[in-house]
């Protein structure tokens, strides 16, 4: 089989890239493997850098994805500390900044994406935002250093943006005791990702722990003396004054590499794939750089959460084989608030149709299902796992809206008390708000 | 083969109960990973096997016996 393969480049060294490179080795491809990162450090897992790494409950090194000895052991030629600057479709080979020249038979994008930084127009003075100290971005093992030792010190910290990064971070600022801003566009955190009913709760579980929640502002600008940021300007015009800033706004794709008209590939946001995750002949992306064609979906789509890169790359490295696998995943995902854990399958948000199935809202256990165009797509579930287990099936067969009566019946007649919280609960947005 | 999970790791989303059930199973509370069979039979290492591939906290650790 692997005669057929080759040499397979894996560019981008971390969740995705891994997986990809070891299921390829685990299912037979015994030719070469290239394994090429820009990071200085060993393909390491970046959950927990805003969770028990922030907090300083789990040892950075802790974070390997693989022991020391696996790379070489597999015969994976890892190469870190290695950026590649451009790639060549055509005669099949990769640049790295070293000016060496690498030729490949298969290529793998698995490069990630970047944090994206606040605007540089910033009105205040010269100095672009980023370049003040105490002003941080949180993607990298070197970034939660630097962020973490000015953090420890800190006042306030102050959040701009309220996604799941800087939601997560917030929670573990509070858990040490550091005043937290959190600066959101949204009319609530996480209002994009979950809708306003989860958004709203999430709000709440924050504000209840002493965070400063500013909602539907932006920031305007920073203050700074002597090079050192000193607070934030917002558009409503106040101020916060905060010893450190931490700008989780969102991410871009790395795809800087392949994004030349030239070599016809479509980066306009992460790589354009088709149904096997393939970009062009004997080019594959996996991870949160990669936007296929969900088949289910019948869209495209780009997930930017871990397991997402696990799954993909174990299909890419089995459509690499030859297996001709469509990748139509339910997408799952986790994060964690203080004592909350929020998990996902499929997709959601504030635009879905959306209904308690288990639990209650009020007491901060429960399973809602989002729906669009008359179809389960999504579920979630806010410290309740079995739960969202048993809304997995509905989601994996894109069930019709009508079915969560049905279960929700089934529901209550194993527990009246579960029926009796959830029978008012079914909304959809616009009836909520 | 022989299973090691690390409960502390674990991210209860159960992907190793949905690849290998005889093997695993999530606790009610929180979701974590309970171990049915540290030992699993020779038959069930290739679920074993996709289950700690996919598992996205590297909870699950496997110890594979000298031939
Ligand atoms: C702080 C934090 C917390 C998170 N928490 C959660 C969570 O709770 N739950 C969840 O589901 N997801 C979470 N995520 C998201 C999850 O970590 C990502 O989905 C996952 O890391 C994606 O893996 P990847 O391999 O696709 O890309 P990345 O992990 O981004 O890795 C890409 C790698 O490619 C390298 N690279 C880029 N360009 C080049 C180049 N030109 N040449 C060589 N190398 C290059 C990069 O340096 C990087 O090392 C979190 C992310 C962060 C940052
Ligand atoms: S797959 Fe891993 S993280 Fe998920 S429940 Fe199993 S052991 Fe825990």
């Amino acid at each position: 089989m692997s005669a057929t393969v080759g040499h397979v480049v894996v560019v981008g060294a971390s969740a995705a890239g891994v997986t990809v490179a070891d299921t390829l080795r685990d299912e037979g491809h015994d030719g070469r493997i290239t394994l090429i990162g820009a990071e200085p450090e060993r393909p390491y897992d970046r959950p927990p850098l805003s969770k028990d790494v922030l907090a300083g409950t789990r040892e950075p090194a802790a974070t390997a994805l693989r022991t020391h000895t696996h790379y070489e052991d597999r015969g994976i030629e890892l190469r870190t500390g290695r950026t590649v600057v451009s790639a060549d479709p055509t005669a099949r080979e990769v640049q790295l900044d070293t000016g060496e020249t690498l030729r490949y038979d298969v290529l793998v994008a698995a490069t990630g994406v970047g944090p994206r930084r606040l605007p540089l127009g910033l009105p205040h003075g010269q100095r672009r935002p980023h370049r003040l100290a105490g002003v941080h971005v949180l993607r990298t093992l070197h970034d939660l250093a630097a962020f973490r030792t000015d953090m420890l010190t800190a006042h306030r910290v102050v959040v701009v943006g309220s996604g799941l990064l800087g939601m997560e971070v917030a929670a573990t600022c509070r858990g040490l005791d550091v005043g937290v801003t959190v600066v959101s566009r949204g009319p609530a955190p996480l209002h994009g990702q979950f809708g306003a009913t989860v958004g709203g709760k999430v709000a709440a579980l924050h504000v209840e722990h002493g965070v400063d929640l500013r909602s539907g502002v932006g920031v305007a600008d920073l203050t700074e003396a002597r090079g050192r940021v000193t607070g934030v300007t917002l558009t409503d015009r106040s101020t916060v004054a905060a010893d450190v800033v931490l700008v989780a706004v969102g991410s871009d794709p790395h795809t800087g590499w392949l994004a030349d008209p030239m070599r016809g590939l479509d980066t306009a946001d992460g790589l354009g794939c088709d149904a096997y995750c393939r970009a062009a002949p004997g080019i594959f992306a996996a991870g949160d750089v990669a936007r296929w064609h969900h088949p289910a979906l019948g869209a495209p789509v780009r997930v930017e959460h871990r397991m997402n890169a696990t799954e993909q790359g174990i299909c890419v490295a089995r459509n690499i084989l030859g297996a001709a696998q469509p990748y139509a995943p339910v997408p799952y995902a986790w994060t964690d608030h203080y004592d909350a854990r929020i998990q996902t399958y499929g997709f959601m948000g504030p635009r879905h149709q959306f209904a308690v199935v288990e639990g209650s809202l009020t007491e901060r256990r429960f399973v809602v299902v989002y729906g669009m165009h008359g179809r389960v797509t999504g579920a979630l579930a806010w410290r309740y796992p079995k739960g969202l287990r048993r809304a997995r099936e509905l989601v994996a067969q894109t069930a019709p809206w009508a079915e969560i009566h049905n279960r929700r019946r089934t529901s209550a007649a194993m527990s009246t008390t579960t029926a009796a919280t959830t029978t008012t609960s079914l909304h959809s947005r616009g009836v909520l708000r | 083969m022989h299973i090691v999970v690390d409960t502390d790791r674990c991210v209860g989303g159960g992907q190793c109960v949905m690849a290998a059930p005889e093997i695993f199973d999530q606790n009610d509370d929180d979701g974590t990973v309970v171990l049915l069979r540290a030992d699993p039979p020779p038959d069930a290492s290739a679920a074993v096997r996709e289950a700690a591939r996919l598992c996205p906290a590297l909870a699950i650790t496997l110890v594979e016996e000298e031939q």
